[in-house]
């Protein structure tokens, strides 16, 4: 535990030295909210859009950012390094921490943009859109981390990112963004209980399927 | 003393129709300085690479044993020192930064006191706090022969070690290999003769390509 610790520190200084994801996240939050803002000019939303466009923008950069953990190292050429001194389970674990802690970062910045940006956007029930924005955002983070693995070694990395992350996100994502609408309309946590539970049957089976997954992903 | 052992049984190594080697048997049974020598292209990195678990072999099995206890290839990580001119390390973090942080990642307590007189020693003390991008590609070898030295680990890889080193660095590098060499079983892989004259026992990688 404490190399994965290590790992993920070591990853946390290097992102404030070289600034890899949190530049390209910052930029895409900015154009897409700036793109759905425009677009919609004086429109009125409806609350279950914004819902919708939340998702969305939460899941786009998510694929813009959240592979660099793996694919920087690649790129670098210091995979191997991190191959002889660490065991696979503790520089995925690492991996993991430092994603989870980006994840959360990066959508509360989103989510605190779509309020106070967007009118319609009024979370009723605060309680369960919290429940929903942890487990969706340790969701996303497991996902997107055993993905960028996966790709890391690929030659088209960029477009094969998003491509393989659509069908294991989509689930995650519509789950999501039903609770979001659940949240809107004041739903108590006791009648979202079923798809809470999807959403916690769906961290646990990609956590555990990622761990046992990734002793082959990251030898030979 | 510690009492290290390294064994081969039987192992190829194929990449897709492509034998590197086959059959590949070998016992390294203590401390000491063992050679893998062999053209370009003989598989001695890939040899190199399946000894510190990084890939596996296609068949056969490595085994490996510190004071009689046997280490499973997933815990291998924590008893194996592996220095090599392809290994990359940070350069965004100081030379120091490095050897701490590679350290602890590794499950290992770092040891300034080592790491500050092994510095000295390769002549890089007052750079230490040099960011690795402003080093040269011999500054960096040191840096990773040091890695390798420090924590005194049981089992030392070294891939074409002098790569990048100038006549000092070798002279430095061929004196401190010879110390560490009483307490760890040290493996070099490398064409280079001065290498290989510092071995007791030499594999030579074109006797398994058949």
């Amino acid at each position: 535990m404490k190399s994965a610790i290590s790992i993920f520190f070591k990853d946390w200084k290097s992102e404030l030295r070289t600034r890899y994801s949190v530049n390209s996240l910052a930029m895409f939050i900015i154009v897409a909210i700036s793109v759905i803002l425009f677009s919609v000019k004086d429109e009125p939303l409806s609350p279950y859009l914004t819902a919708g466009l939340l998702w969305t923008v939460i899941f786009f950069s998510a694929m813009s950012g959240l592979s660099r953990t793996f694919v920087s190292e690649e790129e670098r050429g210091t995979f191997l390094i991190l191959q002889i001194i660490a065991s696979p389970l503790n520089v995925f674990s690492g991996k993991l921490l430092f994603n989870t802690l980006l994840v959360f970062l990066i959508n509360s910045i989103i989510t605190l943009l779509f309020s106070l940006l967007f009118s319609a956007f009024i979370i009723k029930n605060i309680y369960l859109f919290t429940a929903v924005f942890f487990l969706g955002n340790f969701g996303i983070a497991v996902s997107s981390t055993v993905i960028a693995a996966i790709i890391s070694k690929a030659g088209a990395k960029g477009t094969l990112y998003p491509v393989l992350s659509f069908p294991v996100l989509l689930p995650l994502i519509l789950i999501l963004s039903e609770l979001t609408n659940f949240s809107i309309d004041g739903k108590s946590v006791e009648e979202s209980l079923t798809e809470i539970l999807v959403i916690i049957c769906y961290d646990v089976i990609m956590l555990t399927v990622s761990v046992m997954l990734f002793d082959f992903i990251w030898k030979d | 003393m510690i009492n290290i052992s390294v064994s081969a049984e039987n192992l190829c190594k194929n990449f897709g129709r492509r034998f590197v080697f086959k059959n590949l048997n070998f016992i390294f049974d203590k401390p000491g300085i063992y050679g893998i020598a062999g053209i370009n292209g003989s598989g001695k990195t890939t040899l190199a690479k399946i000894i510190s678990g990084v890939l596996s072999p296609s068949q056969g099995k490595i085994y490996c044993s510190v004071n009689s206890l046997k280490i499973n290839p997933e815990e291998i990580q924590k008893y194996i020192g592996y220095a090599a001119p392809y290994v990359v390390f940070y350069d965004e973090f100081t030379a120091y930064e490095n050897l701490k942080m590679l350290s602890v990642i590794q499950g290992i307590d770092f040891n300034s006191n080592r790491c500050e007189k092994l510095l000295t020693e390769f002549g890089l003390y007052e750079r230490r706090n040099e960011h690795l991008s402003n080093y040269s590609s011999g500054m960096k070898q040191r840096i990773k022969i040091i890695f390798a030295m420090m924590n005194n680990l049981p089992l030392i890889i070294f891939d074409e070690p002098i790569t990048n080193l100038d006549s000092a660095g070798k002279e430095i590098f061929y004196r401190l290999l010879k110390q560490q060499a009483i307490n760890s079983l040290i493996i070099i892989a490398s064409n280079e003769e001065a290498d290989l004259a510092l071995c007791s026992k030499i594999i030579i990688m074109e006797n398994f390509r058949k």
